[in-house]
């Protein structure tokens, strides 16, 4: 294949008709909080662990939605589960369920 | 597509466009890329349409690439701009007649600006007459020369030798419509259409008995944007949004793009090259790719002109399988003769789009 200098992006436009949501379903069953997040980031900016780390629940939450399953996997494991993101968020989600029950489909999945 | 829902919108976005007597400014970069299609647009005009055109050589550029790259302020372009307008007003015109969907869109946006701020025009009218001791007019009506092809797109249609249909199947061929960025996304009120549903090309596909294809990404950019295609390091911005816009179109199974923008059939045309030997991809039947083709080149092939004086083979996509289709006489041996049967040369052949 020819080099002209410049490369091809690959198109990161997300279908909802077909992303991979068999893990939002998951975690949406068992914590039904999850679906009112309006992804204000109250929660990132809460977090202890993301001042050391990339970690950002609302980015996860995206993710989580979008079907990306891949990229949230490792950035979830620095979550040390304080539950500080729990009393800030203003909607009232359980975000430490919330990311007990994505590490838990992500073992039933086995993603 | 639902037709009554668009034609309601389509009736709220009509605008003038003068009957006769055009001051025609040409574009700086059609002339390079198809310069058939101005040639084209003088024909049809001139000798179809008995029209009176004034196709002035003391015009240059409007300024709207170096305008819109950040190079040229807006008060050297509206000085520019007025220059134009003086040279129509001393011609003795009132209709301005644009190729270029660039210039356009920029006329527009100073005519707006001076409409608006009164004095900004007083200061160009100030510039000018220093810089050139020339006075001008605003013109009374500015079209651009897709309105003026959508206007008489009927008396088109009555003079066609053929028309937009597979000749074999009888079906209407299926067009994919193109508007250029700078058209009405700014200024809606000034295209035919409006911005999110422009007519302007759907009509003359409607009139000359194609069918137009409504694709998800139809009013997505082409991919020209001068800064992502001036700097070659920003060409990846370039071809990645005519890939996307292909992706969208390509399971429809086009068997043409119409476009009004001198930048559009461009990009379609040499993109489509590009990812062929980039990511061998095609997207057309059968290794051709899907011919990319200014407005002024479709309204010749339907009015019976040869293909090869319009311009067709500085195509990189090869138009021959639309020709075929619509049962267009042609002689494939002239090709790549000019005027003269002068001998143009054969461009290198391509990895895998199709050459004839």
């Amino acid at each position: 294949m020819k080099n002209f200098g410049y490369t091809i992006q690959n198109d990161r436009q997300i279908d909802y008709d077909k992303n991979d949501t068999k893990l939002y379903d998951f975690v949406a069953e068992s914590e039904k909080s999850i679906r009112t997040c309006i992804f204000c980031g109250t929660c990132s900016a809460t977090c202890t662990a993301s001042k050391f780390t990339d970690l950002s629940l609302r980015r996860i939450i995206l993710y989580l939605k979008r079907g990306l399953n891949e990229s949230l996997k490792k950035e979830i494991e620095s979550c040390m589960l304080c539950g500080k993101c729990n009393l800030a968020c203003p909607r009232g989600v359980n975000t430490r369920n919330v990311i007990l029950n994505i590490k838990r489909g992500i073992e039933h999945y086995e993603l | 597509m639902i037709i009554e829902g668009k034609e309601r919108i389509w009736k709220d976005y009509q605008k003038d466009i003068a009957e006769d007597n055009y001051y025609y400014a040409r574009s700086c970069i059609r002339q390079n890329f198809f310069p058939g299609s101005e040639a084209t647009f003088l024909r049809i005009l001139i000798s179809e349409l008995g029209k009176d055109v004034y196709d002035d050589p003391n015009h240059t550029t409007c300024t709207g690439i170096a305008y819109h790259s950040d190079i040229v302020p807006l008060e050297t372009t509206m000085t520019v701009v007025a220059r134009h307008f003086a040279l129509m007003t001393s011609a003795g015109y009132k209709n301005f007649v644009p190729s270029c969907i660039t210039s356009f869109g920029l006329y527009t946006e100073i005519i707006e600006t001076w409409y608006e701020f009164p004095e900004t025009l007083e200061k160009t009218r100030e510039n000018l007459y220093k810089a050139t001791r020339r006075e001008f007019e605003i013109p009374d009506n500015l079209a651009h020369t897709s309105d003026i092809i959508f206007k008489y797109r009927n008396e088109i249609e009555k003079k066609a030798k053929y028309k937009l249909v597979n000749k074999k199947t009888g079906e209407p061929l299926k067009i994919v419509e193109h508007i250029g960025c700078h058209y009405s996304k700014m200024f809606p009120h000034k295209g035919i259409g409006g911005a999110e549903y422009p007519y302007v090309l759907a009509g003359m596909v409607d009139s000359w008995g194609g069918s137009v294809i409504d694709y998800p990404e139809r009013r997505h950019c082409c991919g020209f944007g001068f800064r992502q295609y001036a700097v070659k390091a920003n060409r990846g911005y370039s071809i990645s949004c005519s890939k996307k816009k292909f992706d969208s179109m390509a399971p429809y199974k086009p068997d043409m793009i119409i476009t009004n923008c001198p930048g559009c059939p461009y990009f379609f045309d040499r993109w489509q090259y590009a990812l062929s030997e980039m990511e061998g991809i095609t997207y057309g039947e059968n290794g051709n790719g899907i011919p990319a083709f200014t407005y002024e080149e479709v309204a010749g092939l339907v009015l019976g002109y040869d293909p090869w004086d319009l311009g067709l083979q500085l195509h990189q996509v090869a138009c021959e399988p639309v020709l075929d289709k619509m049962g267009i006489d042609y002689i494939p041996e002239n090709k790549y003769k000019g005027l003269n049967n002068i001998d143009l040369g054969k461009p290198e052949k391509a990895t895998h789009l199709k050459f004839y």
